[in-house]
């Protein structure tokens, strides 16, 4: 059974979640100790929501350095796939291993609501299963999700179609170009401020998008074995 | 120098800074007659906190006796925990136990808004540890002065942002509360903060400091000189016009070490290291170790100077007195404790040993090896002053209860009927609240079912059963100030219908009591009508109170807050995938009113918001109706029976077709019963709910309402063109409505 490892940090919140996820989409969550080097050998990892080191310095800007991510930058850099989610997202951009950064939502407030999203790029490891411009809910929650970066890294993003997901409606946030999520070039590192793990279940979620980024993993992972 | 035992002895006469600290010259003389000498300096600092109102519930101990005839019994079995423990504890089957309670952090909170809520949360928060259990979830009841108040502009966000920022770093959903605004919170709003936590139903801890030569270890953050006095000085005493005086007095927060002391705390639970566990609120080491060994079966000792401190400055009786965050203590065996500091290490949680249980029944503390305090915990903990104060029925009360609403010029026409359904909505109390609630995280650990704007906030516990709790906070203040006994069984009531409204049974309630000055005759006498309300109420429901906090001073410039006896209920539901939400949902579905409608206008939102009017009576409780109502709600969600349910209650049937139809932009179309139409729509009379239900459910929902004897009418349908008609009064688009619903926070908040 494929195996995804769930790493948390000190002040990760939705690790549990994340695990819990990835058990409904009939894979193995592999629990990942960030003092540890160690990635168990893991199919795919995923950086989960929350305020990793309290949030302090920057977001992402402590976990960056902890021992675990040594091993999934290296990881990524050979092609492990690597989802990031919310602070994971913010832990991606620290670590360089996507561009940019996430700044203080433009309406100075934390916010929580039910996000639609249009996909704009399935060429990734965990958007593969969905369609084109196919347009998906997913809970946005942050405090600090407006995705920044300089003209030329953007106009990048765009040209090279590392884009995957931009917000539909009131952009929630500031982020440029309504940037929700991207890639890196491989597209086997992929960030996202909203949260597919919050979307598994009709009980608890607005949808059942979320299945769709497993989905994608798990088809690209049986069709590389 | 230190002011050591020896001294005291030494210096009979010193004078001593008790009034400073907030004592009254007899329970000065009370500390030297215990002691049978004048107490150290920190032994005045020690009994000064635990001694204020805030920590002793000295003008409300007598009241509160009375909540002691009520048995320690839920209708799902015996209760764990109650009153006098941290936070009470349910049985709620499958090995399980759940633990809330609510608490205030007024006063800070006014003060520091920002740091006041987020204190509140994390204080809370800590409670529910401490009983072995893991938080998962909170709620915050508010009531700030009016909207449009150029102070709430700077409490409002503040408080929000506080109780989001702690909150949502913890990773606990809020799944509910209540913002209520009225002129008497103007310079005290109140920030009441709830939490629950789950835990195995064998899985306990207590706060007893059992077993000599066990240790003593405080844990988490290290001790500053924020909230010297905080909680015990700040909520002990009235706000004059000189304003805030004491900010240095509000506590910091720092939610990224809580959440570590949660896990940490977790996986001590686990590994069973812990023989007993406080966390620390007003007080701090005083209360802590007064507090557990006064529960235990020895003494205590502790030396001072091994707390780890962030201020180095800091004397011993600040040490004794601050309020740092964060802080937790534990006794554990000695040979348990490598194993406690490992756990505590894994998770960068500072651990020291301060202290062990001794032989005898002494309280001692050193610092630097001199003696600083040698009492009996006792007489800290347990033995504060005990006031009977005095009592009187407000003399306004009667010309106040004889200005019915009733009286006042109804609707004219079909046309001015339907702008007072639209100006309810637009009114600040019934507007959308969802630029608050949106500023928390509502999702986080994946098990919130139903949240705010919801009838109760509901929580799976077990993924295998589905079984789950639902919570619901609930109080008008309006009708508690025309009468305090009713106004808070229908705050009682209110809770246990919005529990039953989702599907669950309500079991236990906690409750949150913040009233005026105790030193004024009328607001004991409110306080005392209220506890007997609940009382009653409690005992006709078979709901017993589990605990709960009792904050007094809230007053401003001699005006009294209205009584605001804050319920919270707990109820289980056996299933969540039973729940039933409150938004119309088929067009189609039948549109039925349950309960019976008065002509009860008095202290209805309709009074205020159409006539700026408070007078009267309140609506009649009917505390069986409820329970009967409950039945069937209970009986209906099993079955499946409901499309959707909401409860009645500000602003009547008008505001409930009004919520249930914005949910999912659903309308409706309805005939109102005979009688006058404005009493149909804003009469506020209590046991009704509206439910929406499918033909193929309606005979066997109305045979279920007929058996329970509860009420029915059957009113309209729900439509898919998305109105409101009234059928021969009015018709309002559901985008007017919502246009005029949505707009008085974001407005007066700048959003967009």
């Amino acid at each position: 059974m494929t195996r995804i490892g769930v790493v948390t940090f000190p002040g990760s919140l939705d690790d549990h979640d994340a695990a819990r996820a990835v058990t409904l989409a009939g894979a193995t969550p592999v629990p990942l100790w960030h003092a540890a080097h160690d990635l168990e050998k893991v199919d795919a990892v995923i950086l989960p929501g929350g305020f990793s080191y309290g949030d302090y310095l920057r977001c992402g800007a402590i976990a960056r350095f902890s021992p675990i991510m040594t091993e999934v930058i290296a990881a990524a850099d050979r092609g492990l796939p690597v989802l990031g989610i919310c602070n994971g997202f913010q832990v991606l951009c620290e670590s360089h291993l996507l561009p940019g950064a996430l700044i203080r939502n433009d309406v100075r407030t934390f916010v929580c609501r039910d996000q639609a999203l249009r996909v704009e790029s399935r060429d990734t490891v965990w958007t593969c299963a969905m369609a084109e411009a196919q347009e998906i809910t997913i809970v946005l929650k942050n405090g600090e999700g407006g995705y920044i970066a300089d003209a030329e890294t953007l106009a990048r993003l765009e040209g090279e179609n590392q884009v995957v997901f931009r917000y539909l409606g009131h952009n929630p946030n500031g982020s440029m170009n309504d940037i929700a999520g991207i890639t890196n070039a491989r597209g086997n590192v992929v960030g996202l401020m909203p949260h597919p793990e919050h979307n598994m279940e009709e009980l608890t979620g607005p949808s059942l998008d979320g299945r769709l980024f497993f989905d994608s993993l798990l088809a690209f992972v049986a069709a590389a074995t | 120098m230190v002011d050591t035992v020896e001294n005291a002895f030494a210096t009979p006469d010193a004078q001593q800074p008790w009034s400073e600290l907030g004592l009254k010259a007899e329970e000065y003389a009370s500390i030297r007659a215990i002691l049978g000498r004048r107490p150290t300096g920190c032994e005045l600092a020690m009994y000064s906190v635990m001694w204020s109102e805030h920590c002793s519930y000295k003008s409300s101990k007598v009241h509160l006796r009375r909540f002691g005839v009520l048995e320690p019994h839920t209708p799902r079995g015996p209760l764990l925990a109650g009153i006098g423990q941290q936070a009470g504890v349910v049985d709620v089957g499958n090995g399980l136990a759940v633990t809330f309670k609510i608490e205030s952090h007024n006063h800070p909170s006014y003060v520091e808004p920002y740091q006041g809520a987020a204190t509140g949360i994390g204080g809370i928060v800590r409670d529910i540890i401490a009983m072995g259990a893991r938080p998962i979830a909170v709620m915050d009841p508010l009531r700030f002065g009016p909207l449009d108040a150029p102070d709430t502009a700077r409490v409002l966000p503040g408080v929000v942002a506080g109780v989001g920022g702690y909150g949502n770093c913890l990773g606990l959903p809020n799944v509910g509360g209540e913002v209520i605004f009225d002129p008497t919170y103007y310079g005290n709003p109140l920030v009441n903060a709830l939490c629950v936590g789950v835990l195995n139903h064998d899985g306990m801890y207590t706060n007893a400091a059992t077993g000599v030569g066990n240790k003593v270890i405080l844990f988490g953050s290290a001790t500053g000189g924020d909230g010297i006095g905080g909680a015990s000085i700040l909520a002990s005493e009235t706000f004059d016009a000189d304003g805030p005086a004491k900010r240095p007095s509000v506590q910091v927060g720092d939610p990224f070490m809580e959440k570590l002391l949660i896990e940490a705390c977790l996986e001590l639970f686990d590994a069973d290291l812990i023989v007993g566990i406080q966390d620390f609120g007003a007080a701090g080491i005083s209360c802590a170790t007064s507090e557990m060994a006064a529960a235990g079966d020895g003494g205590m000792h502790v030396d001072l100077d091994l707390v780890v401190l962030r201020d180095p400055t800091l004397s011993p009786e600040e040490i004794l007195m601050s309020e740092s965050q964060e802080r937790m203590m534990a006794v554990v065996t000695p040979e348990n404790v490598d194993a406690f500091m490992a756990i505590c290490a894994k998770w960068d949680v500072l651990a020291t040993v301060i202290g062990e249980v001794i032989d005898g029944d002494r309280l001692i503390i050193d610092y630097h090896g001199e003696r600083v305090v040698d009492v009996d915990p006792r007489t800290v903990a347990d033995d504060g002053p005990v006031y009977q104060r005095p009592l009187a029925r407000p003399s306004w009360i009667d010309a106040l209860n004889a200005d019915g609403a009733e009286n006042l010029p109804r609707p004219a026409s079909g046309d001015e009927l339907g702008d007072q359904v639209l100006a309810l909505a637009g009114s600040p109390n019934l507007c959308d609240k969802s630029w608050i609630a949106d500023q928390y995280d509502r999702y986080v650990r994946g098990n919130t079912v139903l949240a705010q704007p919801e009838d109760s906030g509901l929580i799976r516990l077990d993924e295998e059963t589905g079984l789950g709790i639902a919570l619901s906070t609930d109080n008008n203040p309006r009708f508690c100030l025309l009468n305090p006994y009713l106004g808070a069984q229908l705050a009682l009531g209110e809770s246990y219908r919005n529990v039953a409204t989702t599907g669950a049974e309500p079991v236990a309630i906690t409750d949150c009591l913040n009233f005026g000055s105790p030193e004024d005759p009328d607001v004991m006498w409110q306080f005392q009508e209220s506890i007997m309300g609940l009382v009653d109420g409690c005992q006709a429901l078979g709901t017993p109170v589990t605990g709960g906090n009792v904050s007094f001073y809230n007053q401003t410039d001699g005006t009294n807050i209205h009584p605001t006896p804050v319920v919270g209920m707990l109820g289980v539901i056996d299933d969540v995938a039973d729940r039933i939400p409150m938004g119309f949902a088929h067009p189609g579905d039948a549109v039925v009113l349950l309960g019976e409608t008065k002509e009860e206008l008095s202290g209805s939102s309709w009074a205020d918001v159409v006539h700026g009017h408070l007078g009267g009576m309140p609506p009649a409780p009917n505390l069986d109706a409820e329970r009967a109502l409950g039945r069937v709600l209970i009986a209906a969600s099993k079955a499946r029976l409901l499309s959707s349910a909401h409860d009645l209650a500000d602003g009547g049937l008008s505001q409930a077709l009004v919520e249930s139809a914005l949910r999912k932009n659903l309308g409706v179309a309805l005939t109102l019963p005979d009688g006058d139409p404005a009493v149909a729509l804003f009469s506020e009379s209590a046991a009704r709910v509206l439910v929406s239900v499918s033909g193929e459910h309606y005979l066997a929902f109305a045979a279920l309402c007929g058996e329970h004897g509860v009420p029915m009418e059957r009113l309209g349908e729900v439509v898919a063109d998305p109105v409101i008609e009234v059928r021969g009064q009015f018709m309002l688009d559901l985008a007017d409505i919502r246009a005029r619903w949505e707009a008085p926070i974001r407005d007066a908040m700048g959003a967009h």
